[in-house]
């Protein structure tokens, strides 16, 4: 029977080529337009890291008052003082410092020029906190950290980049005139949005290219290429001043198991800033924030305003296009209540003519799948103009959404045709016979 | 024309009705909504930078080599001077930062007394030397510009505090509102005053982002070279015409005189074309983006008129032959049609105002946008009307032409 009302279907389509190429291309556009910005969409607002994005926290801790701070909101990184008491006082199972850096590697000989190189300063417990995967070696422990030595662990595109790809660990290579040991070679770890840094960049920039250990970095004076802010009046001469001020740029994250784990946590960051509060550091009650993964992302505003107005704005379009799709599908189906008279006469239910005409809209549904289909895929070359290109390249055509785009518009135009469908399958046989 | 025997005709088409009148409801609201996002977005694309644009270029200058803040400040008057010699070129100058940069940039809490802890305002900070107004092509409205014995070195974390700066007109109003800006001081998070020795027209922040939206132009310039070891920029003038030939020569200059630099290959070297390209790369998508979603609703919108009233036409034949039969003109018919159209569609636009109020309220609580004016509402609301009218003439036209033989066929 399915079959049969398909071929009805498709044989009423074609009767009127004009009105079904108008609701097919209805679909076609409304599905293709909610597609490509749900496919941005999707790329920005992704959980980077869904196996621990509720056990990793970020400690805010308001070093900047109630004057100053942000709008009620502690700032967004920590200063150099906070950062290391949070260090020493071991309160939370794995906890990491990072800051960007940028560095140059040598010319390779007398003829060619330096190249830039950007990565992050970072503590031990980065990699496993981050459960970063390796390629060859490892992070370096919590022991090299307080020894402060020359550990760095390259990302496998610097490795294949500096080192043909080779197994560099146990090697030096120099970074802006200093000696580093390379422990590790990260195998491809580039989770998007970059959360562990949301708080200097927009998150999705150029990949990393090392992550070396912070406090060698810090004994070199190797300065912040990330993101700075600092209060009141600057009074600092020079880096040791610079680190006792009250600038923060950098960014804690602290790995905590069970929601007690948080909570206990939270009580040692309140308590952390009474004692200041008593020492007179900070002239002000106590307030911290601890935002997980999720909550920080979503503080830190990561999905760009364009691309959630885009998707509202494209899904309202679809929704308008179901609504031109439902008064034409009315159209063309009250046009055969005469055929649907005779079909009713003849011993169709109504159930029969509600399931025909179903069907039919099914295969309309179809048709607009496939046009959006293609309009999707064409359009997603067209995404480079509507975003910025580091978002733009996130924004793949899968197989997940080949499957969603023929589910939407399959769907939604059956969706669209339950009140045409009734009402044909409404039609008075009666009254049909009798006016012909 | 009698509405009455419109409207009853209408009830008899209610499902029918009820969708054309939504569509057009709906229409309105998202075009409205989407033309003000596209207005605001060419605004913010149309901010005059205040620089000569056509013939500047910039720079990304990062150190490949370890030089101390001595060696530094040599490092940079050394290349400053390359660049002069570079044929084509008119003027250089060297800074922490250029308008439109966007990404990271530099900006100071802006207070007129020292132990102010809210801030008056906030300003983009540019360091340059006694060549940047010149080379940047700004306008100086009032004051003077720096002399070459003014110009200070600061090297990383260094404490070094200009005691003159110039300002940007934008920001000396928003401190001193009477317009007496000139030789008046203020701090930027400085433990000593800034006197404003000069204002210029027109400086735009080095960023674009809708956080300094507040602080809309208001940029100030210290004498300060900045020595910092990653390295700076070069804002680089043109003589007009050789653009293109001067940015293929300067940092070939450059690396000739000292190869231990890095110029990033593909953002190293930028024209402000370019500069302003990326600076609104957003913005112009949204434009494109929300222009070809209005132009394909709207002819999905005059598209679905069109069938539906076709569908009509077709189901009335038999009673609009009655009418001609019965001396109804063309002009009858085909104004019945477009009467109706008219009715379902001031039915629509009332909801559709509603819809588009709310659609907007929608997008200022979430998206912090603007409020829409009322004008765009105005002017949506006409451009629907008229395109249900240009929409249902073909098949009003259609009507009209059915012969009043029609009353004597069966259906």
């Amino acid at each position: 029977m399915f079959t049969y009302y398909l071929q009805l279907g498709l044989r009423s389509l074609k009767r009127n080529p004009m009105l079904t190429a108008l609701m097919v291309m209805a679909i076609g556009f409304g599905v293709a337009a909610s597609m490509i910005t749900f496919s941005v969409f999707r790329a920005v607002s992704g959980n980077p890291i869904p196996q621990k994005s509720s056990q990793l926290f970020v400690p805010q801790i308001d070093s900047w008052g109630p004057e100053q701070n942000e709008k009620g909101d502690p700032p967004g990184a920590l200063n150099y003082v906070d950062a290391m008491a949070l260090m020493r006082a071991h309160q939370a199972p794995r906890m990491t410092l990072i800051y960007k850096v940028m560095l140059s590697t040598l010319p390779r000989d007398a003829n060619s020029v330096p190249v830039s190189a950007q990565g992050f300063a970072v503590t031990a417990d980065f990699f496993p906190m981050f459960d970063v995967p390796f390629l060859y070696g490892n992070g370096w422990s919590n022991a090299e950290d307080d020894n402060r030595v020359a550990d760095i662990v390259l990302t496998q595109e610097f490795n294949q980049r500096v080192f043909g790809g080779a197994n560099s660990v146990g090697k030096n290579i120099t970074l802006s005139g200093h000696d580093y040991r390379i422990v590790g070679v990260a195998s491809h770890w580039n989770p998007l949005p970059r959360f562990y840094d949301v708080w200097a960049e927009d998150g999705f920039d150029n990949q990393p290219d090392f992550f070396l250990l912070l406090n060698r970095a810090l004994d070199l004076h190797t300065d912040n290429a990330g993101r700075n802010s600092c209060r009141g009046t600057i009074t600092y001469n020079g880096w040791d001043e610079y680190l006792h001020s009250n600038c923060v740029w950098l960014m804690p994250w602290v790995e905590l198991d069970t929601a007690s784990d948080a909570a206990r946590y939270r009580r040692f960051l309140e308590g952390y800033s009474a004692d200041q509060q008593r020492a007179g550091r900070f002239g002000w009650a106590p307030n911290v924030r601890l935002r997980n993964v999720t909550e920080w992302l979503e503080y830190r505003e990561v999905v760009p305003p364009e691309s959630r107005i885009s998707l509202v704005v494209a899904v309202c379009f679809f929704i308008i296009c179901l609504v031109n799709t439902i008064g034409l599908l009315l159209a063309k189906f009250m046009r055969r209540a005469g055929e649907i008279g005779v079909r009713r006469a003849l011993g169709a239910t109504r159930h029969e003519i509600y399931a025909q005409y179903l069907v039919e809209a099914a295969a309309v549904g179809l048709a607009g799948g496939v046009l959006g289909l293609l309009l999707t895929v064409g359009g997603m070359s067209g995404v480079g103009l509507l975003f910025a290109p580091e978002i733009a390249r996130l924004a793949q055509v899968d197989v997940s959404l080949v499957g969603l785009t023929f589910a939407a518009a399959i769907f939604a135009t059956v969706a669209a045709a339950f009140y045409p469908a009734w009402r044909a399958a409404q039609v008075q046989p009666a009254w049909q016979l009798k006016s012909n | 024309m009698h509405i009455q025997p419109i409207l009853a005709a209408l009830r008899r088409h209610k499902a029918g009705t009820i969708l054309i009148a939504l569509q057009i409801a709906l229409t309105l609201a998202i075009v409205c909504n989407a033309l003000f996002i596209i207005h605001q977005r060419l605004a913010h694309m149309d901010e005059p930078s205040g620089v000569d644009e056509a013939n500047l270029f910039v720079i990304s200058n990062l150190w490949g080599a370890q030089y101390s803040t001595p060696e530094l400040v040599e490092r940079i008057k050394e290349d400053v001077a390359t660049l002069r010699q570079v044929p084509g070129v008119q003027d250089v100058t060297a800074s922490n930062q250029y308008p439109l940069e966007a990404g990271g940039s530099w900006d100071n809490f802006i207070t007129l007394t020292p132990d102010q802890r809210v801030k008056t305002t906030d300003a983009s900070y540019f360091t340059g030397d006694a060549n940047f107004l010149s080379t940047l092509g700004v306008k100086l409205i009032a004051g003077r510009d720096f002399r070459p014995d003014e110009i200070q070195n600061r090297g990383m974390r260094e404490k070094i505090i200009s005691p003159v700066a110039i300002i940007s007109k934008a920001m000396a109003d928003k401190l001193f509102p009477h317009g007496d800006a000139l030789g008046k001081t203020f701090y930027a998070m400085t433990s000593d005053p800034i006197t404003i020795i000069g204002i210029v027209d027109v400086l735009h922040r080095a960023d674009v982002s809708t956080w300094s939206a507040t602080y809309y132009g208001e940029s100030m310039v210290v004498p300060i070279r900045i020595a910092e070891p990653w390295g700076g920029y070069y804002i680089v003038r043109a003589r007009p015409g050789q653009l293109d030939a001067a940015m293929r020569a300067a940092p070939k200059a450059l690396y000739a005189q000292n190869r231990m630099r890095m110029i990033d290959p593909k953002d190293g070297l930028l024209s402000f074309a370019e500069v302003r390209r990326r600076a609104f790369e957003r913005d112009r998508g949204m434009a494109i983006l929300m222009s070809i979603i209005c132009a394909v609703l709207l002819a999905i919108t005059a598209a679905g008129i069109v069938g539906l009233t076709s569908f009509w036409v077709g189901q009335r034949r038999k009673q609009i032959g009655v009418r001609r039969a019965l001396g109804a003109t063309h002009g009858d018919i085909l104004r019945y049609f477009m009467t109706e159209n008219l009715l379902i569609s001031l039915g629509g636009v009332v909801i559709g105002v509603l819809l588009t109020f709310g659609l907007n309220l929608w997008l200022v609580t979430r998206f912090t946008l603007n409020v829409l004016p009322a004008a765009y509402v105005a002017g949506g609301v006409a451009m629907l009307l008229l395109l249900g009218q240009g929409a249902v003439f073909a098949p009003a036209l259609r009507a009209s032409r059915v012969p009043p033989i029609e009353a004597t066929r069966p259906v």
